[in-house]
């Protein structure tokens, strides 16, 4: 594998019974990059991300996450990245200071460290006064930019974001995408499904997946320029038009 | 290792935060304690006895002294012939009786033997036995006083369990577990078609809607009750066909008094999860409310008989109480709707109230 | 003109959460009305109070004229409404479930062939398909074809369009302008800024309180000062640089660009373009250029919410 390069998928592909998830996909994410999976719900985005994280043996092709095969050292994989989706997150009925201990815990960090980094990460998100109430009790917002603080714990190569905004106010978004900014900034490369496409306009590089295939791939430029689009938006009705046609009704 | 003891302290703390499921496994083990220890009592009290005594001498009256006297029997009726007995047993007025032979006194002073039957209804479980060996103790005690006096005294008991000449268990256990299983099934049924509406979120659609909770509630518990109308034959069938266990009075009644446990079950059903949103605590909720009152209260396995006072009457709410009476009178003894038109009312009278409560409590909004 | 929806001083708890907070609005007959707002702004309770779904706490609310509260057996037959989730049976087809909802509100398909055509005929193809197995838009679609076979007074629509694809999207606005063209009163509630502009008139809504309300045109153009949006090759260290800026009002990721709005609310675009630029440049940042744009209704509800918070880093 490449230096430099974070994530490999050639031909990758997942089948469940007759049904083709993920079709022949292949890319290259680069260290350090924000990466966009966009798509429609159902067109294979959680399904391949599911394969890259390790949860999942791809049907065939061949990915490499981290350096790590994704057939053969899934577990190297998984101890080598943090995630983290918007289904689930952090246990509601442990409070924040609980969760940021058994996550720390169970990636096996040191209990000096997990001290030191949970005091950092509460400083730095503004919780230190709110350490101690269960994860139920605290905001929609303050939830994802701890779970995302928490999947950052163990300090990863590499951190994979399942929709991870959906249905916060417009500034709380915002201040989620500037943590990953930061992240990215110090070199942790992102992976981030969403499917608001105006999300795809903070990433380095996007793709754009279509019933199971990589329809488009690029940075937001030049995607709007090839689709002649002036918003993500339109880039992804004109990519998905000859697909699906005007009402279509297959899932 | 770290991994492993920041898991363990994760699920105590999960464990101890959910105060309800907590109380429920704590106390739970002790609530069943209690009840089982009490429902689960093997020695026979009141039982109701009937005796036949076609010529009272100082014999018979002695032992029907001794009989009267002891805490194990009520005498409900004291006759000269045996008659009136088969009405009394299919009604459940008496549940033994004994029948001394003419003479009896005289019999013995000659040395001959003087017979007494001892007649038990063994539609009850675990109980006409039992009962019978209650008298059979009475009179032997009676005997071995004499005896001291007396050689060559000689009562010859006759054992007769009546309904069930073979005393096959399954025939008792049968009618009793239909409706165990029964009342299950139905409640269950009808508890999960209501809340999965509210939990998939149809129910929301529908409340707004010139829909009224009557018609709701009728529109779910009657294809239901078509199908546990399906469910009722089918265990009789079993019953007769797998465990023989006879059929002596009408088909037609027991498919009726079926059909109408059945209702009076899926009412429950309704009535439980009328007030929860929840799946889960409605299937919760219909099991506890009808498997465990069903299985200790009912009859069932256990003699209401034997039960504490109070139990004995916290049994008169559960519907399975009634069935198991019914089935086992149609089907062991053949007993018909003129004598079982009270049980029957019963049931009518719990499924009117259990549907209207059903409709009083069924929520017209969210909350 | 009749008001359709009359609202005063609505007051909604659920335990020690206040979900709505003393709302007050009107929507007139034959509108489009959105209200705009995120997860937890309470745009699906207040839509659950006006279907007469739930009782309010303290205030009131009139749907066509009638009580929410008392009137809830005479109104409920004239509202058509679209809960937040699927609220259709998976189990059954397309078919089977807008006839049950035709019969529950004692009519039918074939009588209300008109009023449902629009919709219906891109249905079709699918009618005898479980819901279930439809992809996210054609189940929006079904939903709102069953709320509309009856010929209600009114649409309540919670978030119809949250979670579909964007030709869906597009495909589903288009149906409601149809149906309002003939008259019916239309509310709709979406987390979507970019739909609030299809709406005649709209309320911004954050965590139970109302931000504003009125038509989509007439609050951005209240946005109090110059908007510009700003462009550089290094988007992340050209917002850490305008944090740092000492005339920073807001400033925001909005895409490729950043959006920024200065303190100095006296100032014209033009010389504050210049300033940018050349403290940018001096920042050693490339490509920048910075242009003013008109506000949009999310840079109006960012600036509702309080533009103080924004210029603190996350």
């Amino acid at each position: 594998m490449s230096e430099g390069i974070a994530i490999e998928a050639r031909e990758l592909t997942r089948v469940f019974g007759k049904f083709t998830a993920v079709d022949h996909i292949s890319l290259d994410i680069r260290a350090g990059e924000i990466f966009g999976f966009l798509g429609a719900n159902g067109a294979g985005k959680t399904t391949a991300m599911r394969m890259f994280i390790g949860l999942l043996a791809p049907s065939s092709g061949t990915a490499r996450v981290a350096g790590y095969d994704v057939y053969t050292e899934s577990e190297k994989i998984k101890r080598s990245i943090g995630y983290m989706s918007q289904r689930f997150s952090l246990y509601e009925d442990l409070t924040i200071r609980e969760n940021i201990r058994l996550y720390g815990g169970i990636y096996g960090l040191a209990k000096r460290d997990i001290q030191a980094r949970s005091e950092q990460m509460l400083a730095r998100l503004g919780m230190e006064q709110s350490a101690d109430l269960q994860v139920r009790s605290i905001p929609l917002g303050w939830r994802q930019k701890l779970s995302f603080s928490v999947a950052l714990l163990h300090r990863p190569r590499i951190i994979f974001l399942d929709e991870p905004t959906g249905g916060v106010d417009p500034i709380t978004r915002r201040q989620f995408w500037e943590l990953i900014y930061q992240a990215a900034a110090a070199g942790t490369t992102v992976l981030v499904t969403t499917h608001y496409m105006d999300e795809a306009e903070y990433c380095d590089r996007i793709s754009i997946m279509v019933a199971g295939k990589i329809g488009a791939m690029g940075t937001p430029a030049e995607l709007k320029r090839r689709f002649d689009a002036g918003t993500m938006d339109e880039v992804f009705v004109r990519l998905a038009r000859p697909a699906t046609g005007a009402g279509a009704g297959t899932a | 290792m770290k991994a492993l003891r920041g898991l363990l302290a994760k699920e105590f703390r999960h464990i101890l935060r959910d105060r309800r499921t907590l109380a429920v496994v704590v106390l739970m083990p002790v609530v069943q304690v209690i009840l089982f220890g009490f429902a689960i009592r093997t020695d026979v009290k009141d039982i109701r006895l009937a005796i036949v005594d076609p010529s009272p001498d100082h014999v018979t009256l002695e032992i029907r002294h001794r009989l009267e006297a002891s805490e194990a029997f009520t005498t409900v009726a004291v006759l000269r012939t045996t008659d009136p007995l088969d009405g009394l047993f299919q009604r459940g007025a008496a549940q033994e009786a004994i029948v001394f032979e003419p003479e009896f006194a005289t019999r013995l002073d000659r040395g001959m033997p003087a017979r007494v039957q001892i007649i038990a209804d063994a539609t009850e479980p675990n109980t006409g036995s039992t009962r019978q060996n209650y008298a059979l103790s009475v009179i032997r005690t009676y005997e071995r006083g004499l005896g001291a006096g007396a050689p060559g005294v000689h009562i010859v008991p006759a054992l007769r369990l009546r309904f069930d000449p073979t005393a096959e268990s399954s025939h008792l256990f049968v009618p009793g577990l239909m409706a165990f299983v029964l009342t299950i099934i139905s409640a269950l049924m009808t508890a999960i078609s209501l809340t999965r509406e509210k939990e998939t979120g149809t129910m929301e659609a529908l409340l707004v809607s010139p829909l009224r909770p009557a018609q709701i509630i009728v529109g779910k518990v009657l294809p239901y009750l078509a199908i546990g109308f399906v469910s009722v034959l089918l265990v009789i069938v079993e019953a007769r066909v797998v465990f023989d266990v006879p059929l002596r009075g009408s088909l037609t009644l027991l498919l009726f008094e079926g059909t109408l446990f059945i209702l009076v079950s899926l009412s429950l059903g309704m009535l439980i999860s009328s007030r929860t949103s929840s799946q889960r605590v409605a299937m919760m909720g219909a099991m506890l409310g009808t498997m465990l009152p069903t299985m200790l209260l009912s009859g069932f396995i256990f003699p209401i008989e034997s039960m504490p006072e109070i139990l004995r009457w916290v049994s008169n709410i559960i519907p399975a109480r009634w069935f198991v009476t019914i089935a086992r009178s149609i089907m062991l003894k053949g007993v018909g709707l003129d004598y079982l038109w009270p049980q029957t009312l019963v049931l009518c009278g719990m499924a009117v109230v259990l549907l209207g409560l059903s409709t009083r409590s069924f929520r017209i909004r969210l909350e | 003109m009749t008001d359709a929806v009359v609202v005063e001083g609505l007051i909604k708890r659920f335990g020690d959460t206040v979900a709505v907070r003393d709302v007050s609005l009107t929507v007139r007959s034959g509108e489009l009305f959105g209200f705009i707002g995120p997860d937890g702004a309470g745009k699906t309770t207040l839509f659950r109070v006006l279907a007469t779904l739930l009782l309010p706490d303290a205030g009131s609310a009139r749907v066509l004229g009638q009580d929410v509260v008392k009137d809830l057996w005479a109104l409920r037959p004239r509202l058509g409404y679209m809960p937040g989730r699927f609220s259709l049976y998976p189990d059954l087809s397309v078919e089977e479930n807008l006839r049950f909802f035709a019969s529950v509100f004692g009519t039918s398909i074939e009588r209300e062939y008109g009023q449902i055509e629009p919709i219906y005929v891109q249905l079709e193809p699918f009618k005898g398909r479980r819901a279930g197995a439809l992809s996210g838009g054609m189940k929006q679609k079904l939903a709102l074809c069953c709320a509309l076979v009856h010929r209600p007074d009114i649409l309540l629509l919670d978030e119809p369009t949250t979670g579909v694809d964007a030709v869906s999207r597009r495909e589903f606005w288009e149906l409601l302008a149809r149906f309002k063209q003939g008259g019916l009163t239309i509310i709709v509630s979406t987390p979507y800024m970019d739909e609030a502009t299809r709406c005649d008139r709209i309320a911004l809504m954050q965590q139970g309180r109302l931000l504003a309300v009125d038509t989509p045109e007439r609050i951005t153009g209240s946005f109090d000062r110059p908007l510009l949006a700003v462009r550089s090759d290094q988007r992340y260290q050209a917002l850490l640089a305008l944090r740092e800026y000492p005339y920073t009002h807001t400033i925001y990721p909005f895409g490729e660009v950043l959006h920024y709005t200065d303190q100095r609310t006296d100032l014209a675009a033009e010389p504050i373009q210049q300033e940018l630029t050349a403290f940018l440049t001096g920042r050693g940042l490339g490509g920048v250029s910075a242009e003013r744009i008109p506000a949009t209704i999310e840079d109006s509800f960012m600036a509702y919410l309080g533009g103080a918070e924004a210029a603190r880093p996350a």
